[in-house]
């Protein structure tokens, strides 16, 4: 795992694509902090973060799409599948290391706080340490739907828009449950949608269940990963 | 030790390897010949781990590759068909990657520095694979398999896009790798398989259609004992002669390939040995003998023959006459199906048919 983990984050980073991830990130995040915390006077970091969901939406796919389509398309995955390692160190070496990229995306906010505390003395802690913990299990969530997809296409764009996609469809169910008249349906719809409980971290509920949720996605599409992955060797 | 029992990997309908069985000792080289197609690949890839087999079993040093995966993967070093080579690593990150993705114990600087310098890669070390030539990157993949010395190596073509020097240096470091490991080696070379295993499996449509040492192949299988002699003289006489030595069965004179000078085809019984007899009975005419020799089979006639008949099966050693007979119906049955490809078997063919007529 450990190997695997280090090669990711190095190919990362010999790579445009971490930069340019982190790049879009900055300054797509410093625009709300400027217009909203800064010119406005104010410490309420909330739009800052609810705003991150929309560019993690669409970066974390970008992040994820080359992870096991470049192993297929190179045959690098020979070498790893023929490595005396299990499939599941394989998957989470690649997740942790996607992740770590992502913290360092997130590492911006270390940068807003520092300025908020620096002009205006204090923050709301309770609400900010919430809304992180919030913003970086889902975005892993979003990281092991990218990876879950990767697995299963050779082609980097096919996987980036199905992710895509997936996380769109997590995005939008709780506005489509709204629309559901059946009321089981409804709310199983709504218990699955990302959005409202991303939303209500950002206004400082940390809700358990959601944290649980989150946690439960993360493992369920690794998981799903290792399957994809073990079933190409049976077919 | 490598153990394959009645190995099969099935793709919808089509069998890609069909009850393939073999054992492989310590410290031999096995080559696996055939076609494009053939099998070879697909039963690399199950003995690695990397796909499963639909039925049987392969067992590496006694370790079931489906049942206990990560200890059998240990025992193997595999370089498949395409060298597993992360593009954008230079060679000394991808060789230490492999070197923690396989949890090497050795200790690391010397390793490497071993494995480097027996396939010759110390010079490209610090560069970045992507720039290397096909030579190079085919060696970085063999040094990948050799990382942290497993005692079974599986090398599918090794050889493919390299030079002619760069293939003797390699097929001679196979070479001397067997000596302590034991090697599968694939190729659709046969003159290589030749010049580096002890043993040699023929695969074609995923069964084994032989299977044996390479000495034995090209000595057994070769139909019966032929000789070819050039001859200047009156070629009836030649004929007659030559027909009069015991142990001669049939003569037939080839085309003319000098002014007036014949290839004569003779055919001997198993174990007769007529050279000196045709020679002083030549030189007491004052003919003149222009050339001798014998047409041993080469891996070559046996390869085509194996691979152009659609269920030929040679049986080796074992059997030995009942052998020559079945094989010489099968070289027929080759020659009536491809012209073309079996050109040395039907012209025997035809000169046997002259022959009985005459």
């Amino acid at each position: 795992m450990g190997a695997i983990f280090r090669r990711e984050l190095k190919a990362y980073f010999t790579s445009p694509i971490a930069y340019i991830f982190i790049a879009v990130f900055y300054l797509y995040t410093s625009i709300y902090f400027i217009n909203i915390n800064i010119l406005y006077g104010t410490t309420d970091m909330s739009t800052v973060f609810t705003s991150a969901f929309t560019v993690m939406m669409i970066l974390l796919p970008l992040l994820t799409m080359r992870l096991f389509t470049e192993e297929k398309r190179q045959r690098t995955d020979q070498c790893l599948l023929t490595a005396p390692v299990n499939l599941f160190s394989i998957v989470m070496g690649k997740f942790l290391a996607a992740v770590c990229v992502y913290l360092c995306a997130m590492a911006v906010y270390v940068l807003y706080i520092i300025t908020l505390v620096a002009l205006a003395g204090s923050v709301a802690w309770a609400t900010v340490i919430g809304t992180f913990i919030a913003l970086l299990l889902m975005g892993s969530a979003f990281i092991a739907i990218g990876i879950f997809v990767s697995a299963m296409t050779e082609n980097q764009v096919v996987a980036a828009i199905v992710s895509f996609i997936i996380i769109m469809l997590f995005y939008l169910i709780d506005m489509l449950a709204g629309m559901v008249p059946v009321e089981w349906l409804k709310n199983i719809m709504s218990a699955l949608g990302f959005y409202t409980r991303y939303y209500e971290f950002t206004t400082g509920l940390l809700n358990v269940p959601s944290l649980i949720f989150f946690i439960s996605t993360i493992f369920i599409f690794n998981f799903l990963t290792v399957r994809v992955l073990e079933k190409r060797r049976w077919s | 030790m490598i153990e394959v029992r009645n190995l099969t990997k099935q793709y919808g309908a089509k069998k890609a390897v069909d009850d393939l069985s073999f054992t492989v000792n310590d410290g031999e080289i096995l080559g696996f010949l055939g076609p494009n197609g053939a099998g070879k690949s697909t039963t690399m890839n199950m003995l690695t781990g990397y796909i499963s087999s639909t039925s049987g079993n392969a067992l590496i040093n006694g370790i079931d590759i489906l049942d206990d995966p990560i200890a059998a993967k240990k025992n193997i070093g595999y370089l498949p068909e395409i060298p597993p080579l992360y593009l954008d690593m230079t060679v000394k990150d991808y060789l230490n990657f492999i070197y923690d993705l396989k949890k090497c114990k050795l200790p690391r600087k010397a390793h490497l520095e071993d494995v480097c310098s027996l396939v010759m890669i110390k010079d490209v070390y610090d560069r970045i694979i992507r720039n290397l030539s096909k030579g190079y990157k085919q060696r970085v993949g063999l040094a990948q398999a050799l990382i942290g010395n497993p005692p079974i190596l599986i090398l599918d073509e090794p050889t493919v896009g390299l030079d002619p020097k760069q293939i003797i240096e390699i097929r001679t470091l196979i070479k001397r790798l067997g000596k302590k490991h034991t090697v599968i080696l694939s190729s659709h070379i046969l003159s290589e398989i030749q010049a580096v295993c002890d043993r040699v499996i023929i695969i074609n449509g995923g069964k084994i259609a032989a299977d044996d040492t390479t000495e034995n192949l090209t000595k057994n299988i070769s139909v019966d004992h032929r000789l070819i002699a050039r001859i200047d003289g009156s070629r009836e006489e030649i004929i007659k002669t030559i027909r009069n030595i015991p142990g001669v069965l049939t003569v037939v004179a080839d085309m003319e390939r000098e002014p007036g000078i014949y290839d004569y085809e003779i055919e001997t019984k198993e174990d007769a040995d007529i050279r000196r007899e045709l020679f002083k009975r030549i030189v007491s005419r004052n003919w003149v003998m222009l050339g001798l020799k014998s047409t041993e089979m080469t891996l070559e006639d046996i390869f085509l023959k194996i691979t152009m008949g659609d269920n030929v099966v040679i049986k080796t050693k074992k059997s030995a006459e009942e052998k020559t007979e079945k094989f010489e119906q099968d070289a027929e049955g080759i020659s009536e199906k491809t012209e073309e490809a079996a050109e040395t078997v039907s012209e025997e063919n035809k000169e046997d048919k002259k022959e009985g007529e005459e």
